[in-house]
């Protein structure tokens, strides 16, 4: 077993494979690439919610005859995207159902003259009524989607909730909301397509699933594997954003170049990447719990909608992960969750680090300090009570095999915080303060892996090969897009093969290269992934063992002349991987019920707050984020998913505001969309526990969604500290403080909703 | 179109004398890319917001996305290109790669000049002098904490060999 050596490269933190590419500005991203004869595309979109298109007009002042203009006729096979339902268009054909969907597409030579001539596009519609919100989609007041603008429902249930309500001690209840939230990677989307009947369809971008673009393109195109070829350029940060929405830029790109016979390169400006495509799902939660006096869960039910927009795309899968959360890291006898994703006339929610779990755990971790005010318990004490502990069972009946030490890690959290200390010297300086400061914790955890039957179903593979000069090359379609995959991958395979990281590097991700290792999403690739690649390596390694050319003993720089031996003597060197499910896992998609994850990462995150009650801004004064994701593979990298995911998350709680007009997004430009700048951000302190995980790479457990989780609570959980308001929406901006403050001046303050239910 | 013709505009670009024959209000970002291919120098967001295309015009960081070329004819302008000498790695470029402060780069240019020009002004910067400084530069992924070390520890004599 990997774990009984003392590992040399895994735990150490190596330098980032492409990252003197990057410091020096060598690294080429799609929009550094230009293809010779290349035209440029751009999209004509909907200016209205939703309607019939009723006829499209060139306007004057434009050389139409320079341009290429393609509709949804000129798409030679099926004009769907293809995720779970098969509801969206790639171009809208007589309908639509959102502002910003794509209608026509346009070509030229001349990258300059494509924004005028969209302008000169006329589109008449016939408007429809509209729903804009998870209130006016619930009402059905118009039906927009199929039957009852459900895309879909989950059922939760353990125990007998029914059974609880009549001896509880105290019945809590309280809502919560979550606003959308832009991914806002610094590079746009954007893509380039050389497309012909002849040669098939070849894609390069900025994504992270080369092989959800592959299967994409065979429906647009009706081809044949072998004829679409997907490549991923360096891509400038994507957080989800770049999981789903790429699929149609490539196939517009596709489109345009199968037309005009060019190359052609569609790189979207920020307010075009920002209005129109995805955003992280709106939600409400509602919670009813039964606790007793002395401050034991008994029961609960929770209901948790979240808003989809005008298409499935992958609504259902984020209701899924954010339905299992929203339970918590806590132990309940009886329970029952029942979440719904419903349509909305807004561009298609979408994938964003955490994927459902951040709005169902904001919720849960609102209402847990909400009830320790009720039950008359300190926040902290209320959840040590509460928290799941080895040999107990999840919300979904899931066994917890492996350890788990929340208890320990809330322990810590508070010490490394000087939470007590502290929260009793704000209290006192409060009194005779205008910025009133406060403490608040969220406990959580996060899934790694796809959820359920996912990671069966994916069926993922992976490869080393051995390479003329010999060095190692990993082989898989998992991307890297900021978060380390690159070096992880590398680690993982020098480790397996005892050879330097510098003799492993890892083959760009080009579908015609390449396995498919599954989507580079779910916090799945240094586990998942990770462990394939050291399985592969392994493999490899013992190729080059059992021919003789490598001893056991060798020293690691042994390896590069086996590998080249190996090839001189027999050819190609290559060793594969395929995921197994490990032994003993069920899962039940019907009754939503099983081993929900491989495995669980487990966090307590403690926010320090200021709220100037002159200014009614908040600021972060420290943030202290205390985890347990399995293995630590690289200390740098990890601390830098931890920190750039707690700045999303105080980003999410304070400052990212989505404003809607009629669908649309209002504020889509960096000038008035507010993410945090290095002005804005606390002292981020990132502590690990490990706990090797017996089946992630080396011990490795997900890590990259998890720090999005925790912060928005603890912030809104230390902003009650500090001023004694119970705020349950997040963003919490500055004019939402002020209103509330008002309002207690006044004297009609009152509790958003009451605390405690009266029976 | 407008009928101002295309004219020759002369620059300084990390050290090099180049004229290139341009709109007098094309954008010093298009120019840099397109006509000179220093596709080093990145566009964000084409408003001045995000910092990804920041250059260094006679010592000044600016946003090359607001600068009418025409307002550089006769600078001198150094790009992230200009930083290294050959394979040696400017100490600020170093580390970034070293501690951290670079994931998935695209903010990177810009950030590592922003640096560069805050540690010609504050040698020893403290860290507010650093957060404030590095305000006009966004970054998505990191949560600029690494940013910050890799800035305060690029002064000579703490990098690592």
């Amino acid at each position: 077993m990997a774990e009984s050596k003392q590992n040399r490269i895994v735990g150490v933190s190596v330098p980032r494979k492409e990252g003197a590419a990057k410091v020096t500005g060598r690294a080429r991203y799609v929009d550094d690439i230009a293809l010779p004869e290349m035209w440029h595309g751009i999209t004509v979109r909907s200016s209205i919610a939703r309607g019939r298109i009723l006829a499209v007009r060139f306007g004057d002042g434009v050389r139409w005859d320079e341009f290429v203009i393609v509709t949804a006729k000129d798409i030679p096979g099926r004009n769907c995207v293809p995720l779970f339902l098969e509801d969206q268009p790639l171009l809208a054909d007589g309908v639509v159902n959102h502002p910003e969907e794509p209608v026509l597409l346009l070509a030229h030579p001349q990258r300059e003259l494509l924004h005028k001539a969209a302008g000169a596009v006329q589109i008449e519609y016939e408007p429809l009524p509209a729903v804009f919100t998870i209130a006016e989609s619930e009402r059905m007041a118009p039906v927009i989607w199929g039957e009852d603008n459900t895309f879909k429902t989950f059922l939760m249930e353990k125990g007998d909730v029914d059974s609880v309500w009549k001896d509880a001690d105290h019945i809590v209840e309280g809502e919560y909301e979550t606003g959308a939230q832009e991914q806002l990677y610094i590079e746009p989307n954007g893509m380039i397509a050389q497309a012909s009947p002849q040669e098939g369809v070849t894609v390069w971008g900025s994504l992270q699933c080369p092989f959800y673009v592959h299967r994409a393109l065979k429906v647009y195109f009706d081809l044949p594997d072998e004829k679409v070829r997907v490549v991923q350029t360096e891509t400038g940060g994507a957080f989800g954003g770049k999981e789903d929405y790429p699929s149609i830029i490539a196939g517009h790109a596709a489109l345009l170049s199968w037309k005009c016979g060019h190359p052609v390169k569609m790189i979207y400006d920020r307010l075009e990447d920002m209005a129109a495509t995805t955003k992280r799902h709106p939600s409400r939660t509602r919670h009813r719990t039964a606790v007793s006096k002395e401050g034991k869960l008994l029961g609960a039910e929770i209901e948790f909608v979240t808003d989809g927009g005008a298409y499935a795309t992958l609504s259902s899968t984020v209701l899924s992960r954010g339905t299992i959360h929203a339970a918590g890291p806590y132990n309940w006898p009886h329970l029952r969750v029942r979440s719904r994703s419903l349509a909305t006339n807004t561009p298609p929610s979408g994938a964003f680090r955490g994927f459902g779990a951040p709005q169902s755990l904001f919720a849960m971790e609102r209402h847990m300090d909400r009830i320790a005010r009720v039950v008359g318990l300190a926040p902290e004490e209320l959840r040590r009570r509460n928290f799941l502990r080895q040999g107990e069972a999840t919300a979904t009946g899931q066994l917890l095999r492996d350890p788990i030490d929340l208890d320990k890690m809330l322990t810590r959290a508070l010490e490394v915080s000087g939470y007590h200390e502290k929260k009793a010297r704000f209290a006192r300086e409060n009194a005779v303060s205008a910025v009133k400061r406060g403490m608040g914790l969220a406990s959580f955890m996060h899934g790694s892996g796809f959820t359920g039957s996912g990671e069966r179903y994916l069926d993922s593979m992976v490869g080393v090969e051995g390479t003329v000069e010999g060095r190692a090359r990993v082989l898989v379609s998992s991307s890297e897009f900021g978060q380390g995959t690159n070096t992880v991958l590398c680690q993982i395979a020098a480790e397996a093969l005892g050879c330097e990281y510098d003799d492993v590097e890892i083959a760009q991700p080009d579908t015609s290269m390449v396995p498919n290792s599954g989507p580079t999403v779910a916090s799945r690739t240094a586990m998942i992934v990770g462990k394939l690649v050291e399985s592969a390596a392994l493999g490899l390694r013992q190729t080059l063992l059992q021919a003789g050319l490598l001893q056991e003993a060798d020293a690691p720089d042994a390896f590069r002349a086996a590998c080249h031996g190996y090839m001189q003597q027999f050819g190609p060197l290559k060793s594969y991987s395929r995921y197994e499910a490990p032994l003993g896992v069920f899962w039940d998609d019907e009754k939503y019920q099983g081993d929900a994850y491989p495995a669980y990462a487990w966090a307590v995150y403690v926010a320090e707050v200021a709220v100037d009650t002159m200014t009614y801004a908040t600021e972060v004064t420290n943030f202290y984020a205390l985890q347990e994701v399995g293995k630590v593979l690289h200390p740098v990298l990890a601390a830098g998913q931890i920190e750039g995911g707690v700045a999303q998350g105080i980003g999410y709680a304070l400052y990212e505001k989505v404003v809607w007009s009629n669908g649309r997004m209002a504020n889509n430009q960096m000038t008035n969309y507010i993410m945090p700048t290095s002005a804005d951000l606390p002292p981020v302190h990132v502590y690990f526990e490990e706990i090797p995980f017996a089946y992630g790479a080396y011990g490795a457990k997900g890590i990259g969604e998890l720090p999005m989780d925790g912060p928005a609570p603890a912030i809104l959980n230390a902003i009650e500290d500090a001023t004694g308001i119970a705020f349950n929406r997040a963003p919490l901006m500055p004019e939402d403080v002020l209103e509330q403050m008002m309002r207690m001046a006044k004297g009609t303050a009152q509790e958003p909703q009451p605390a405690e239910v009266t029976r | 179109m407008s009928t101002v013709a295309a004219q020759p505009v002369t620059l300084t670009v990390n050290g090099e004398a180049k004229t290139v024959d341009v709109y007098p209000m094309a954008r010093l970002l298009d120019v840099l890319r397109n006509d000179l291919q220093l596709t080093g120098t990145k566009e964000g967001c084409g408003e001045g917001e995000c910092g990804a295309c920041s250059v260094l015009l006679n010592g000044e960081l600016v946003n090359s996305c607001l600068v009418p070329v025409l307002q550089a004819d006769g600078a001198s302008i150094c790009t992230i290109e200009g930083l290294a000498q050959q394979e040696q790695l400017h100490p600020v470029q170093q580390s970034f790669l070293q501690r951290g402060g670079a994931q998935c780069g695209i903010c990177t240019p810009g950030m590592v000049l922003a640096s560069v020009q805050l540690l010609s002004k504050h040698p020893q910067p403290t860290l507010e002098q650093v957060r404030e400084g590095l305000a006009g530069n966004l970054c998505r992924c990191t949560g600029y904490q690494r940013i910050f070390e890799a800035v305060q520890k690029s002064l000579a004599g703490q990098e690592k060999a």
